[in-house]
């Protein structure tokens, strides 16, 4: 059986079944992650499967994943902007620099988003409405609080975005956008923690990143040193400290996590 | 394969050994053997295969598939670990107290990123690279910046482009797992170089790059003497 030939008839019929499937080299990719439960001969059965993520499933999986994304950059883009409009708040110079080139990436990041879901055919939501100061009355007031909910933002962040990456593998293009705002996330993160005299990175399961107990859940799990089958990568070469283990590997939050975490904002 | 782990090793190089079988077995097969498996079938019958291009005996080759992007992956972190070990061998004494953290968290970082991409990758693994930091003046502090933001903004840039070519969702978490923490320290070294500068790699959208592999190797080819090739490489 030779499924290129199969594809190619469909292309007949449907000149975008390429598209559906985002490309040649995905069809093996569905093809595969099928083939790893199946035997040969149940190719007529993945090549269905395959059929049913271009025609039906994947694109949902995708705009759901694309809709969540959008609510987190919604509430970044939210936060920075209420900050910076707050008087008295930021204080001139480096740190309002800082702040500003921020809100406009999280504001360009809300852009691309809107822009990705409509050209999927799906519908962005809109912008909820944010309640910072519900746990934090002093969000706008405080300049140390506001900082320390920017650092919990964008290291939830990172830790959103890297959860999903998986549910994006069938789209490249989508899967590529994610990863490039995933990395500026770090980097915004990286300089917010600085702002606090905190490290860059993350040690532990919160150790090193200074939240008050209510915003322990950005950290859930950052102490996790099993990383891809080793059980525990501290001893991988002539070893390493828990701080270096857990500071080498950001780790990814489900989406319920991170709804958990937003929820204390809504 | 659970005893084998626990064996009680002699030598330190077999206790990297003792590491990449249970990985092997557990990831690659379980991840990518049965699916290469499936995928040869389909190729050996149907496709016009054109990867087999000619082999340079001195090259180091770094595979195709997964394994190929991983070994890539082991090849920019050999690089990176090299050349903080070297600074913190070298050039500690230059930097402010807090600095000196700075430089040795990172090659902390880089190191495990390394080694442990090495005992994942078991016997697929490249060999060690051949480092060429002759362009680097390790006596210079603006040298060893630079150099640094060359590096970890290439490895972003690297791990984005690559993110697309793995089959694998485990080890595109993976990867991402690794990534922003790069992108922490090109943040941080940014900051180092040009306090402010940490997201100047990001372009107009709030995008950082993504680089394909031939670019992200071809940038790096004047800091590696061993020659690598990466004609196999998913594209």
């Amino acid at each position: 059986m030779n499924i290129f030939r199969i594809i190619e008839d469909i292309e007949k019929v449907d000149p975008e079944v390429y598209n559906k499937l985002d490309s040649r080299r995905n069809a093996f990719k569905y093809m595969s992650s099928v083939g790893k439960k199946a035997a040969l001969a149940a190719i007529p059965l993945a090549l269905g499967s395959v059929f049913q993520k271009a025609y039906g499933q994947s694109n949902s999986t995708i705009l759901e994943v694309l809709n969540f994304a959008l609510k987190l950059e919604y509430l970044e883009r939210n936060f920075y902007t209420q900050g910076l409009a707050a008087n008295g708040l930021i204080p001139a110079g480096a740190a309002r620099t800082a702040i500003q080139k921020i809100q406009v990436h999280e504001a360009e990041h809300v852009k691309l988003l809107i822009a990705t879901i409509q050209s999927l055919n799906g519908t962005p939501i809109s912008e909820p409405t944010f309640n910072f100061g519900k746990n934090f009355a002093d969000w706008n007031t405080n300049y140390q609080t506001f900082l320390t909910l920017a650092q919990a933002f964008e290291d939830t962040g990172v830790r959103a975005y890297k959860g999903q990456a998986g549910n994006l593998i069938s789209n490249d293009a989508v899967l590529t956008a994610a990863l490039q705002i995933h990395s500026v996330e770090a980097r915004h993160a990286a300089h917010i923690r600085r702002m606090r005299n905190n490290a860059g990175w993350i040690v532990g399961a919160g150790a090193n990143s200074n939240v008050p107990a209510g915003a322990q859940p950005v950290y859930a799990g950052e102490d996790n040193v099993a990383q891809g089958g080793i059980n525990d990568v501290k001893t991988v070469g002539a070893g390493y400290s828990a701080e270096i283990a857990t500071g080498a590997f950001d780790e990814p939050l489900t989406k319920e996590q991170v709804a958990q975490i937003v929820s204390l904002f809504e | 394969m659970e005893n084998l782990q626990d064996k009680p090793t002699a030598k330190e190089d077999s206790l990297t050994k003792s590491l990449a079988v249970p990985m092997q077995r557990r990831m690659f097969m379980r991840y990518a053997g049965a699916t290469a498996a499936v995928t040869t079938l389909l190729f050996a019958t149907s496709c016009d295969d054109d990867d087999d291009s000619p082999t340079d005996p001195m090259a180091v080759d770094l595979g195709s598939g997964d394994t190929g992007i991983l070994n890539y992956a082991y090849a920019l972190e050999q690089l990176e670990a090299a050349f903080y070990a070297e600074v913190v061998a070298k050039s500690l004494s230059m930097f402010s107290q807090a600095e000196q953290q700075i430089m040795q968290d990172i090659k902390g970082h880089e190191g495990i990123h390394r080694d442990f991409l090495k005992a994942a990758l078991g016997t697929s693994a490249i060999p060690n690279l051949e480092v060429n930091f002759s362009a680097i003046n390790f006596n210079d502090k603006n040298s060893i910046l630079t150099t640094a933001r060359t590096f970890e903004d290439l490895g972003v840039a690297a791990y984005n482009g690559a993110g697309k070519l793995l089959e694998n969702a485990g080890f595109l978490t993976l990867a991402g797992k690794i990534v922003s923490v790069e992108a922490r320290h090109a943040a941080v070294i940014r900051d180092l170089i040009s306090n402010g500068t940490f997201s100047d790699s990001a372009n107009e959208k709030g995008l950082d790059p993504a680089m394909a592999p031939a670019d992200v190797l071809a940038a790096a080819a004047p800091f590696i003497k061993t020659k690598i090739t990466a004609n196999n490489l998913p594209k």
